[in-house]
C-alpha cells in the first residue's frame, strides 16, 4: 500500500495526474462559458461508463486498441523515432487478420492465433518500410509514416472491394467463427458488450514492451540508438538495422491492435473513407503515458473513458461531443506543457512548507 | 567622485544543492581593472559561485556588493543592468546569423516604427571591435568563422550590453595555442580600457601568464587569495588539489616492439566531400606512445574515425596486429583489439541517459558473461561496473546513476575504465584530458603510460602540446591530412613542433612516406 502511495506521489506520476485534473477543470470552464452544467456533465460521463455492465464492457473494448497503438508510438519513440503511422499499421493489421479470418478454414485453436499473427506481421512490415526508408535512404519517418497511412487505407479498400467484398455490401464477409476471439460467456455477463481476448493480449504486449526494452540485448541496442546514435555507432551497434527493427516492432504492436479489433469486435472489415481514430489517439496516449508501458495503459484508460463517456455527457447534460475533445486536448496540453504543472506544483509545495 | 576599490565583493556566500554544499561561506573581492582568476578543480564550486553572481542561482546566505553597493541579483537581466557580462564556455550563438545580428540579438537598436537600425548596429560593432582589438568581421556568418572568432563575438555581446565586469568561463578550453595568446592580448586590452575580468579556470599556466590575482577554491571553500606575482604554479596546484602535484610525467624509456598499427597512404573525405586525409601514413609499435600533434582541423578526427571504422576510407590500407581492418565495421575492429577514448565524450563516448553500469558495457553487452539467450544479466553488468568504478576511482553515488549526472572528469574516467579494461592491443586516446582538472589529467596520463609499459601500442592525439611532449615517446605532426614530420619527444621542443604544425618543417617526411 505504501508502495502504491509512493508511486502516485512521485513527481513523475504526480505531474500527469495533476495535468489530467487541470484538463478536466479547463473543460469545465469551457462548459460554463457555453452555458452547460459541468458537474452534471462529468457526472453523466462517469455514469455512462460505470453505470452498468454493458457500457463498462464497451469502455474496455474502446480502451483496448488504444493500448496497442499507444505502445506502437511509444516503442518507436524510445528509439528516437516518431511513428505517426500507427493508423496505417493498424489498418494493415486488420486487413491481414480479415484475409486469414475469411479465406481459410482451420480449427479454432490455430485459426484465430494465425489471423492475429498475420495481422501483426502486416502491421510490422508496414512499419518496417518507413524504418528502411529512414535507415537506408534518409527519408524522415514522419513523412513516410503519414504517406503510408493513406496508402494503407486505400490498399485495404482496394483489396476488400476487389477480392473480399460481400455481395452488395461495402465490407468483407464475416470472419469464420473459428477465427473469432470473442469472450462469449464474459460478453453475456456484461450484457453482450463486445469483450474479447485481445484485451489480454494488449496487457501482454505492454509487458513484452517492458521486457524487450529493458531486459534484452536487443532492447539495450534500441535504447542506446534512441538516446545517442553517435555513441551507438562508436560502440559497434548497427544504427540502421536498429531503426528498422524499432519500426518493425512498433508496427507489430499497431498491427496486432488492428487484428484483434477485427477478430474480436467487428468480425469484418469495411471499405472506409477515413483512418481509424485509434491510430492518432495512440500518439496522445503515448505522450500522456510518457512512453512507458504502464503509462500507456493508464493513458488508454483515460482516453477510452473520456471518449466513450462523451455520449453520456451529450445525453445527460446536453453537452456536445466536441466539448469532450476540448477536455482531451487540454489534458494533452497540460501534459505536454508539464512546466506549467510543475510550476503550480511547486507553488503548492512552497505553501505547504510555509504552513508547516 | 568616490574612488571605487572593489568592483565585486561576495561575502560569506553559501549555496547548497541536494546532497552537496557547493559553496560554503565563500568570500572574495575583485579590484577595479584587474584580471582575477578563480581557480579550482571541476566540481569545486567555481561555476556555482559565478552563476550566483550572474543571477542564475540565488545564494542561501551571504551578500553581494557591486561597486561597493549591496545588490540582489535575482536574474541575469539585473546582472546585465549592473554591468556584469558572462562569456560562456559553450557559445550561445545563432549559427546562420551574422556577427552583427548575433551581437544585437535581444537589444536591437531601433529606427522609427520598430525597424532594426542595422547600419547603426554595424557601426557600433565595428567601433567596439576596433577599440578592444578584436578584429571581428561584422558581416561574417557564425558558421563560417573559427571557434576563436566565435568567442570574440561572445565577448562583443557582453560589451555591447555595457558590461564592465566580464566573467570568462573556462575560455581557453576550446582554443588553439595561438588563439590563447590572442585572447590574453584581448583581455589585457579590456583591462586597460577600465574593464574588470573574472577568469574561471583550472589551468595554472594561464593564470601565471595573464592574471593579476587569484582566488583558490576547493570543495566549496576558499583556500586562499594570492597576488600572482608572489606565487608559483607548484604552490597553486598544491592549494587547488590539496596535495603536491607533479607536472612532468615520470616514465621509463619506451621499449618499442613489433608494429601494431600500420596506416599506409590512406585517403578519406570529410563531411563536405573534400580530402581530409591525403595519403597519411603512420606506424605505432607495441610498448610506445605515438603522439599526433597539429592545429585543430588538419585531419586528426578523420584519421581516428578511419582507423576505428567510423569513416569510409577511399584508398590505402590500415593494418591492426597483422590483420587488415580497412573499412571493416566498428565492432569487428574493436573486437580485433582496439580501444578508443573518443575526443567528444558526450557525442561518442557515453550514452548520457544510460546508467554508469550500462555505459560500462556499451561495447561488450553482448558478451556471454553479460547476456545469455538474448537476455541481459543486469546483476552481472552492475557487478562488473562496480568493480571498474572502484578500480578507476570513478566518483559516482552508485552504478545506477545516469552518466549525465557525473562530472566531466568522472565521465572521462568511466570511459577510460571501459576502454582500458577491454585489454586492447592498440589504445587510441583522442584529447583524453580536454576540459579536465590537474588531478584527473595526472590520473589519465599515468594510465596511458601504464598501458604502454604493459606492451600495448598507444596512439595519443591532443591539441595541447604540453601533453604530447610529456606523454608521447615519438611525435608525428599532422598538417593538411598528411604527416609532415616525425620527431623524438625527448629531443624536440615547442618551437620546432610549432613550425611543423604550420606546415613549414619537413623533417622526417621521407621516413614517414618510405
Amino acid at each position: 500500500m505504501n508502495k502504491v502511495l509512493k508511486f502516485f506521489t512521485k513527481e513523475s506520476s504526480l505531474v500527469p495526474i495533476l495535468a489530467i485534473i487541470m484538463g478536466l477543470l479547463f473543460g469545465a470552464l469551457v462548459m460554463l462559458i457555453g452555458g452547460y452544467n459541468p458537474l452534471l456533465a462529468y457526472y453523466s460521463l462517469f455514469k455512462k461508463v460505470f453505470g452498468d455492465l454493458y457500457n463498462f464492457g464497451e469502455t474496455i473494448r474502446q480502451i483496448t486498441p488504444l493500448i496497442f497503438t499507444g505502445l506502437s508510438v511509444a516503442f518507436a519513440f524510445r528509439t528516437g523515432l516518431f511513428n505517426i503511422g500507427a493508423a496505417g499499421q493498424f489498418v494493415m493489421g486488420s486487413l491481414g487478420a480479415v484475409i486469414i479470418g475469411t479465406q481459410l478454414s482451420l480449427p479454432a485453436y490455430i485459426h484465430a492465433p494465425l489471423a492475429i499473427i498475420v495481422g501483426g506481421l502486416f502491421g510490422a512490415l508496414w512499419g518496417a518500410i518507413s524504418g528502411y526508408l529512414k535507415a537506408k535512404r534518409g527519408v524522415h519517418e514522419v513523412i513516410t509514416t503519414i504517406m503510408l497511412n493513406w496508402i494503407a487505407l486505400y490498399l485495404s479498400n482496394y483489396v476488400i472491394y476487389n477480392y473480399l467484398r460481400a455481395k452488395g455490401q461495402q465490407r468483407t464477409e464475416f470472419i469464420k467463427d473459428t477465427a473469432s476471439i470473442s469472450f462469449d460467456w464474459l460478453s453475456e455477463l456484461f450484457g453482450f458488450a463486445r469483450l474479447h481476448s485481445g484485451t489480454i493480449l494488449a496487457i501482454i504486449a505492454a509487458l513484452a514492451f517492458y521486457l524487450i526494452l529493458w531486459k534484452t540485448k536487443q532492447g539495450f541496442e534500441l535504447r542506446a540508438v534512441g538516446f545517442n546514435p553517435h555513441a551507438s555507432e562508436y560502440a559497434g551497434m548497427n544504427v540502421s538495422k536498429n531503426i528498422i527493427k524499432a519500426m518493425f516492432i512498433g508496427g507489430l504492436f499497431a498491427g496486432l491492435g488492428g487484428a484483434v479489433e477485427v477478430l474480436g469486435v467487428f468480425k469484418y472489415q469495411v471499405i472506409s473513407a477515413a483512418l481509424p481514430n485509434a491510430g492518432f489517439d495512440g500518439i496522445a496516449v503515448a505522450l500522456i503515458g510518457a512512453n512507458t508501458p504502464l503509462g500507456v495503459i493508464f493513458g488508454s484508460i483515460l482516453f477510452g473513458v473520456l471518449t466513450y463517456g462523451a455520449a453520456g455527457m451529450k445525453l445527460g447534460a446536453g453537452v456536445p461531443i466536441e466539448v469532450i475533445r476540448v477536455v482531451i486536448a487540454s489534458v494533452i496540453f497540460f501534459v505536454a506543457a508539464s512546466g506549467i504543472v510543475k510550476y503550480i506544483l511547486a507553488l503548492f509545495q512552497r505553501k505547504k512548507k510555509e504552513v508547516l | 567622485m568616490k574612488q571605487i576599490n572593489h568592483v565585486v565583493e561576495m561575502k560569506n556566500i553559501s549555496k547548497s544543492f541536494p546532497g552537496i554544499k557547493a559553496n560554503d561561506q565563500i568570500s572574495f573581492k575583485v579590484k577595479k581593472s584587474e584580471i582575477h582568476a578563480l581557480l579550482g578543480e571541476n566540481g569545486a564550486g567555481k561555476s556555482t559561485l559565478m552563476n550566483i553572481l550572474f543571477g542564475l542561482y540565488q545564494p542561501d546566505e551571504g551578500a553581494i556588493f557591486i561597486n561597493e553597493q549591496e545588490v540582489e541579483i535575482e536574474n541575469p537581466n539585473i546582472a546585465n543592468d549592473l554591468g556584469i557580462g558572462m562569456v560562456h564556455q559553450h557559445f550561445m550563438l545563432v549559427q546562420n546569423f551574422t556577427v552583427t545580428e548575433n551581437i544585437i540579438l535581444g537589444s536591437e537598436p531601433k529606427k522609427a516604427v520598430s525597424m532594426i537600425d542595422y547600419a547603426k548596429a554595424r557601426n557600433f560593432v565595428v567601433e567596439l571591435s576596433n577599440k578592444y582589438g578584436l578584429h571581428v568581421n561584422p558581416d561574417a556568418k557564425i558558421e563560417d568563422i573559427s571557434v576563436g572568432m566565435q568567442q570574440r563575438v561572445e565577448i562583443l555581446k557582453t560589451l555591447y550590453r555595457g558590461a564592465d565586469i566580464l566573467i570568462f568561463d573556462e575560455p581557453t578550453a576550446v582554443l588553439t595555442p595561438q588563439e590563447i595568446d590572442e585572447l590574453a592580448g584581448i583581455m589585457r586590452n579590456l583591462v586597460e580600457e577600465g574593464k574588470s575580468i573574472i577568469l574561471i579556470t583550472h589551468k595554472l599556466k594561464e593564470i601565471m601568464a595573464i592574471c593579476d590575482s587569484v582566488t583558490i577554491i576547493r570543495r566549496g571553500k576558499v583556500i586562499d587569495s594570492l597576488v600572482v606575482e608572489d606565487t608559483n604554479p607548484d604552490e597553486l596546484a598544491a592549494k587547488m588539489v590539496g596535495r603536491e602535484v607533479t607536472f612532468s610525467v615520470d616514465k621509463i624509456p619506451a621499449k618499442p616492439g613489433e608494429p601494431i598499427l600500420i596506416v599506409d597512404k590512406v585517403f578519406a573525405k570529410d563531411a563536405r566531400g573534400l580530402n581530409a586525409l591525403s595519403g597519411i601514413s603512420i606506424e605505432v609499435k607495441s610498448g610506445e606512445i605515438l603522439g599526433i600533434a597539429g592545429v585543430d582541423g588538419n585531419g586528426q578526427s578523420q584519421l581516428i574515425e578511419a582507423i576505428t571504422g567510423l569513416k569510409h576510407v577511399d584508398s590505402g590500407q590500415i593494418i591492426l596486429s597483422g590483420k587488415e581492418i580497412t573499412n571493416l565495421s566498428p565492432r569487428v575492429i574493436s573486437e580485433a583489439g582496439l580501444s578508443h577514448i573518443p575526443e567528444d565524450r558526450h557525442k561518442r563516448g557515453l550514452v548520457l541517459d544510460f546508467t554508469v553500469g550500462e555505459n560500462m558495457v556499451l561495447e561488450t553487452y553482448f558478451y556471454p558473461e553479460f547476456s545469455t539467450n538474448g537476455l541481459l544479466d543486469i546483476k552481472k553488468i552492475n557487478q562488473y561496473a562496480e568493480k571498474l568504478v572502484e578500480e578507476f576511482d570513478v566518483r559516482t553515488p552508485n552504478v545506477q546513476t545516469l552518466g549525465r549526472a557525473l562530472s566531466g572528469g568522472n565521465q572521462q574516467k568511466a570511459i577510460i575504465a571501459r576502454e582500458v579494461n577491454k585489454d586492447p592491443d592498440l589504445l587510441i586516446a583522442a584529447q583524453p584530458t580536454r576540459g579536465l582538472d590537474v588531478g584527473a589529467i595526472e590520473f589519465i596520463h599515468r594510465r596511458l603510460i601504464e598501458q604502454r609499459d604493459k606492451g600495448k601500442a598507444v596512439l595519443l592525439l591532443s591539441l595541447e602540446l604540453d601533453e604530447i611532449l610529456n606523454v608521447a615517446d615519438r611525435i608525428a605532426v599532422i598538417y593538411e591530412g598528411k604527416i609532415v614530420g616525425i620527431v623524438d619527444a625527448k629531443s624536440t621542443n615547442e618551437q620546432e613542433l610549432g613550425l611543423m604544425m604550420a606546415g613549414a618543417g619537413e623533417k622526417g617526411v621521407e621516413a614517414a612516406n618510405e
